[in-house]
């Protein structure tokens, strides 16, 4: 797998498919996508780049300890459906917000911050599990 | 809105904070482990963060138990859709009080554990997991939908899975393939009953259950009650299916142990009263012979083990087992005394177990040893330890005036209420099961701190701390003064019961009662 053209090729993959990502995690509301989906390509753009590279490499360009950003996506989520609490309704209540930007409604909601949470632990998850796969023996988790 | 003539889908009611304590345990509980998960590098901080949430918890419950009592189930549909399709929590006296037990066990194997585990261990997200774990079990207990409920015990079995495994040492593997490969085929089992269930209803939604259930295939009911009696079963180690319990709960540290003892087969013996005496009364009464035999084996055999097992946390594994002969001999004669003996036995598992396994892991650690054939003579090193395991011995055996002996009364009671031959084997077999745990109990007593035989001849290298028994007397003092003082837990367990036999306040809660099958 350790072939020139693949190295040079791999980091532009990596970024597309990080774009593309975000892209079907937002899209998902009313077509096909979400944050699931969104996370396994994005956890799959780090498999991809720890391939080319190495597992180390690629848990250095992400910067966070992938469970770390698997947890922050569930306090994400747990915390969109928290904010129900402030309008008198149950738990996991959709809060919708319709914002003028540029002439178009730009619609804001909470399931969309949980979707986004969903994407966080999809990607975490994921990411923390093929990197381990792919680290060397004795390498620090 | 929606046109006159159909009911709207949505609840129209305003929700008001205070009615929040009934998700706020399982929120709080998902977030704590989410943020522990992201600091568990920081030593030190994950001790202090896993107390703070369960304390937040705990004072959750107590209100939630306190608002329960009083004025009778409450639930809480998730994003406003009414029943069956938003998910519901539903909390009764039964669910609420069993939530708040477990998270004051919680609290004190926190204490147990932070005394106990190695420096060099910090980072490996133990308390991350031991909140998930409460997060499960909190859940099992105050959904109010099957389907959510498989979801927890899912979240369950991973989290106790993942603290079986810490530390990597071979026996905890080889514990960690039993308990996961057995408790994974239960869940299953457990989920295949939910497809059939669903097909026959429509409907998981507990409430609802309770209003269509009678319109379905009998024949068809009964069997999918015999495949949950199967799951509920083999989660509660009731005895046919039991053989995983003895088999993985030696295997990890003693903390954990303690926590998977006292919590775990008390959910799958709840979900088992929860569906056969609530949801689905009339099957119940069809597979009644197989519960009969069931509790009264589980009864019989689970002592027997204790007796014949030489390994110290093996040999209480059993004991453990006999418990939940007992709940299931409460489920088998669904009366109003029987039911709520089921119930305050399940406090007194909760509590009694878990204290049993704390001071396993005190007298394992004060000798060394794991097997009971080479301690001995404990009692001129450590009179405390000696009198703690005396009383819970005592305790599970059910010697007034300790907490073990309400429950077996109440059962007995019921027992003899039965008034015909399977009330008669039923208390036959309660008794039996009291005679032999305790000839089991005094044995291992006798062999590990009578006999003469083990003495230390250097001061071990890590004599059990001060915080170890500030945790474990509490817990036993917990046990003791509940024991003595009863009657609160009469209460609880006495208006539980009522909403169990009778679930009319249970389905009102949802307010489902205005809709017509």
């Amino acid at each position: 797998m350790n072939t020139v053209i693949f190295r040079t090729i791999a980091p532009i993959i990596v970024a597309i498919m990080l774009v593309f990502s975000v892209y079907v995690c937002l899209r998902g509301h009313n077509e096909p996508g979400g944050g699931f989906i969104g996370g396994l390509i994005a956890a799959l753009a780090i498999v991809v780049l720890g391939i080319s590279s190495s597992a180390a490499e690629a848990r250095r360009a992400l910067h966070f300890d992938p469970l770390s950003i698997a947890g922050a996506g569930v306090l994400l989520a747990g915390l969109s459906g928290l904010l129900s609490i402030f309008n008198g309704n149950p738990f996991m209540t959709s809060i919708w917000l319709y914002l003028n930007i540029g002439g178009s409604i730009v619609p804001f909601s909470t399931p969309m911050v949980f979707d986004i949470g969903v994407y966080f632990v999809v990607f975490g998850t994921i990411a923390s599990i093929t990197l381990a796969l792919e680290s060397e023996n004795g390498e620090e988790l | 809105m929606a046109a006159e003539n159909l009911p709207s889908a949505m609840i129209e009611t305003v929700t008001h904070a205070a009615a929040w304590v009934i998700v706020l345990p399982m929120a709080l509980c998902l977030m704590g482990a989410a943020l522990l998960l992201i600091v568990r590098k920081y030593s030190g901080l994950g001790f202090m963060l896993a107390l703070t949430v369960v304390a937040g918890i705990i004072s959750c419950e107590t209100s939630l138990l306190l608002q329960v009592m009083e004025s009778g189930p409450v639930g809480m549909t998730m994003g406003k859709w009414l029943p069956p399709f938003g998910i519901s929590f539903t909390a009764d006296v039964f669910g609420a009080s069993f939530a708040l037990t477990a998270a004051v066990v919680t609290l004190i194997v926190l204490l147990y554990a932070e005394a106990d585990r190695p420096a060099s261990l910090a980072g490996d997200g133990f308390y991350a997991l031991v909140l998930l774990l409460l997060a499960g079990v909190t859940g099992s207990f105050l959904t109010g939908d099957l389907f959510n409920l498989y979801v927890w015990f899912e979240l369950m079995l991973i989290a106790s899975f993942g603290l079986i495994v810490i530390g990597g040492r071979p026996v905890q593997l080889d514990g960690a393939i039993k308990y996961g490969f057995l408790n994974f085929l239960a869940t299953t089992i457990f989920l295949l009953s939910l497809g059939l269930l669903y097909g026959l209803l429509g409907t998981l939604n507990m409430a609802d259950i309770l209003r269509v259930a009678s319109l379905a295939n009998p024949a068809a009911m009964v069997g999918v009650a015999a495949l949950m009696l199967l799951a509920f079963g083999m989660k509660a180690a009731a005895f046919p299916v039991n053989a995983w319990l003895p088999a993985s709960y030696h295997a990890s540290p003693a903390a954990v142990s303690a926590l998977m003892a006292g919590l775990l087969t008390k959910v799958g013996i709840y979900a088992l009263l929860r569906t056969l005496v609530i949801l689905l009364p009339t099957t119940r009464d069809a597979l009644e012979p197989v519960l009969v035999l069931v509790a009264v084996a589980t009864l019989v055999a689970a002592p027997l083990g204790t007796i014949a097992e030489t390994n110290l946390r093996r040999a209480i594994g059993f004991l453990v087992i006999g418990g939940i002969g007992a709940v299931l001999a409460g489920i088998a004669m669904p009366s109003l005394t029987g039911v709520s003996g089921a119930g305050m036995y399940i406090f007194h598992a909760m509590l009694t177990m878990t204290a049993l396994y704390l001071v396993a892991g005190l007298i394992e650690k004060q000798t060394g040893e794991t097997d009971s054939r080479h301690m001995g003579g404990l009692y001129a090193s450590s009179a405390p330890l000696s009198i703690l395991f005396l009383v819970l011995i005592l305790g599970t055996a059910g010697v007034p005036p300790l907490l073990g002996f309400w429950p077996k009364l109440l059962l007995i009671q019921a027992g003899l209420a039965e008034g015909d031959a399977v009330g008669g084997l039923l208390v036959v077999a309660l008794l039996t099961n009291a005679v032999l745990t305790m000839i089991a109990g005094s044995r291992l007593w006798t062999h590990i701190f009578w006999r003469a035989g083990f003495i230390p001849d250097a001061p071990l290298a890590e004599a059990p701390g001060r915080l170890h028994y500030l945790a474990t007397g509490l817990l036993t003092l917990l046990i003791v003064a509940a024991g003595l003082w009863p009657n609160p837990l009469f209460e609880v367990v006495r208006i539980g019961a009522g909403d169990m036999v009778n679930p009319a306040r249970y389905t009102a809660a949802f307010g489902l009662a205005e809709l017509t099958p």
